[in-house]
This record gives structure tokens, C-alpha cells and sequence, in this order.
């Protein structure tokens, strides 16, 4: 009998998640809004704000991957492939509690497999991808999408699970509370990000803040679970069929190679 | 491990029916679009000052454009898996 990163998720497990749909249901205002920030609702000083602090991590982004590959050129494959999770999980738009739609963001997975420079980069090509085929996000807004999706999310996917790893949990454990909380932030940048361009008359930047991060947040916190899940999942296939490399990231300790658990 | 992915599976899969079935009625547009509202309703003199440089022509496109993106980013992972497990298979038969 053969066990994996996940132990059996039990009834308990599942009632639980139903019971949260419904609260969140009757909790939520009618509209909910996510995704990335359109092409031009982004006032032009704080487009170039945004790419500007997005710059040095592309370019770390781009060191980290040449260090990465110089060392073990195989490695390319798994760097393509982590992009490749962020390209599909990206094109899922996925209806969430609140009636509306946003999609996850899959930044996670590299972060946790590379560091999360990498994703600066991978990040920043899935984005551009949308925006000038799409229309999703904009040339405008890159920076800032950039900033909160392929900066914050796998910054914060990679702190959890460095957290996480420390504090003994399970290795399915880290990598699903790195991936979700990576997404749950993405979006709550976003907000600021707004917040920040478009306060309100009264309230100033927090009462426009707590309007878009209300909102967000709500919408975004089934959609975070789902990435967290899909994320073990690839993982899991992962630790099956790609192990070397798994030792050669240390994500898995030299001497637990072989047996797969 | 396949128990746990098919698990893991269900569960997403679980997650994007409920709101489906519960939020009954709602309009599942894209969250992006009705942001304008909250922008508009903040700040109603903001204008967007710069509009997509190319928008697909119907949603039919953009359908097409989505499934291709998804197509693309399945259709390595599963090359990649495929190829893993076919080195490992073979590294045992030898």
C-alpha cells in the first residue's frame, strides 16, 4: 500500500468545506469583482510606479533562471513546466461564491520548486500573453498586474512554504498554504493597488481599499482553495515521476530519495 | 497516489459546482468588467485613459484563445509527465 504527500481527506473534511460555501453565500454582497487590473483604469504615474518596482525582480527572475539552468540544464524542463501550470491554471476563469468569476493564478508551484525571482519572469510572460491576445489586464497595467501576480503571490507562496517546512508540518500542508495564501495576496494587492490610485472622495485610500479588498477577498478565497488543491495534485505527480529533480531543489531530503512514500 | 489526486480532483471540482448550484441566478460575468463599477462609483470623473491595442473580435474568439492557452500549458505538463514516466519505467526494466 503505497502512501502519498496527502493523507485520506475524511468526510469531515468535505462537510466542513460545504458548511463554509454556505456561510460565505449568505455573508457576500451581490457584486464581486477580481482578476487583473483593465488596460487604462490605472492613472499613468502609477502604471510607471508599478513597472518600475516590478523591474528588479524580472531581472533577478532572469539571473535565477540562468543560475538555475547553468547548474543543471535538465532543469529547463521543470522550469518550462512550471510555466506551463501558471499558463493553464491562469486560462480557467472559475465561478466562485459570490457570483462572479476570477481565475486562479498558478504562481505557486515555481515558487516553491525555484524560489520565487523565477516566477517574476514566467509570471510576466503568462500576463502579457492576456493582455495583448485577451484583452485581459493591459500593456498598461503589466507592471502592476506583474507586481501583485508574479512578484507578491510567489514571494508569499515561497515564504509560507519555507514556514511551513520549518514548523514540521507535511509537505502537502506547506505547498497548499503556500499556494493558496499566493493567491489570496495576489488579489488583495490588487486592491491596494487601486486603493492607492483611486481613493475615495471621503474615506480617503482605506475606505477604497476595504471596498475592492471586501469584495476581492471574498471572491477569491474558494478560488485560493482550488489552486491550493490543484497545486498538492501537480505535486504529487511530481514527487512520482520527478524525484532527481525534487532532491536536486532539496525539496525532498537526499535520503528519503527512492522511496516514494 | 492516484487515490488522492482522484480525492484532490473532486474536491475542485466540488468547489466550482457549489457556487454554480447556490448562487442560483447570478451572472458569472468576469469580475475584471464589473470593477469599472466600483471605479466609476468611487471616482466618477475617471476615464480610462489608454484602451486594448487589440480586443478578440467576439466571444467565440476569445473562447478560442482561452481553450488555446489552457491547451498549451496542459499539453506540456502532460508531455513532461509523460516523458518522466517513461524514463522511470525504463530505468526500472533495464
Amino acid at each position: 500500500m503505497k502512501k502519498t504527500l496527502l493523507p485520506l481527506i475524511n468526510l469531515k473534511y468535505s462537510t466542513l468545506a460545504l458548511l463554509y460555501s454556505l456561510l460565505v453565500v449568505l455573508a457576500v454582497p451581490e457584486n464581486a469583482y477580481a482578476m487583473h487590473i483593465m488596460e487604462g483604469y490605472l492613472p499613468s504615474t502609477w502604471c510607471a510606479i508599478w513597472y518600475l518596482l516590478t523591474l528588479p525582480f524580472f531581472i533577478l527572475g532572469l539571473v535565477s533562471i540562468n543560475k538555475t539552468v547553468g547548474l543543471n540544464p535538465k532543469m529547463k524542463m521543470l522550469i518550462a513546466f512550471a510555466g506551463a501550470f501558471a499558463f493553464a491554471l491562469s486560462a480557467l476563469k472559475l465561478p466562485s461564491v459570490t457570483g462572479s468569476c476570477s481565475h486562479p493564478t498558478g504562481v505557486g508551484l515555481g515558487a516553491i520548486l525555484f524560489g520565487p525571482a523565477v516566477m517574476a519572469v514566467l509570471g510576466s510572460i503568462v500576463l502579457l500573453f492576456q493582455a495583448l491576445l485577451l484583452a485581459h489586464g493591459g500593456i498598461t497595467t503589466l507592471g502592476a498586474n506583474a507586481f501583485s501576480m508574479a512578484v507578491v503571490g510567489p514571494f508569499v507562496a515561497y515564504g509560507v512554504y519555507k514556514l511551513c517546512r520549518r514548523l514540521r508540518t507535511p509537505l502537502w500542508l506547506a505547498v497548499f498554504s503556500g499556494a493558496a495564501l499566493g493567491d489570496l495576496l495576489t488579489y488583495l494587492t490588487t486592491s491596494l493597488q487601486l486603493a492607492l490610485a483611486i481613493p475615495d472622495a471621503t474615506g480617503g485610500i482605506p475606505a477604497s481599499f476595504t471596498k475592492f479588498a471586501a469584495i476581492f477577498a471574498f471572491t477569491q478565497i474558494p478560488l485560493a482553495v482550488s489552486e491550493g488543491l490543484l497545486t498538492v495534485l501537480i505535486f504529487n505527480l511530481l514527487y512520482t515521476y520527478s524525484q532527481n529533480e525534487l532532491v536536486e531543489l532539496a525539496i525532498i531530503p537526499e535520503h528519503l530519495q527512492g522511496e516514494v512514500r | 497516489m492516484l487515490r488522492n489526486n482522484i480525492l484532490l480532483l473532486a474536491l475542485v471540482v466540488a468547489l466550482v459546482v457549489v457556487p454554480l448550484v447556490m448562487v442560483n441566478g447570478a451572472e458569472f460575468g468576469g469580475a475584471d468588467g464589473q470593477a469599472e463599477e466600483v471605479i466609476a462609483e468611487i471616482n466618477p470623473d475617471y476615464r480610462p485613459w489608454f484602451s486594448s491595442i487589440w480586443e478578440p473580435p467576439s466571444g467565440e474568439i476569445e473562447s478560442l484563445l482561452f481553450a488555446l492557452q489552457g491547451a498549451l500549458g496542459a499539453g506540456f505538463i502532460s508531455y513532461y509527465l509523460g516523458y518522466m514516466k517513461g524514463k522511470k519505467n525504463s530505468k526500472r526494466d533495464q
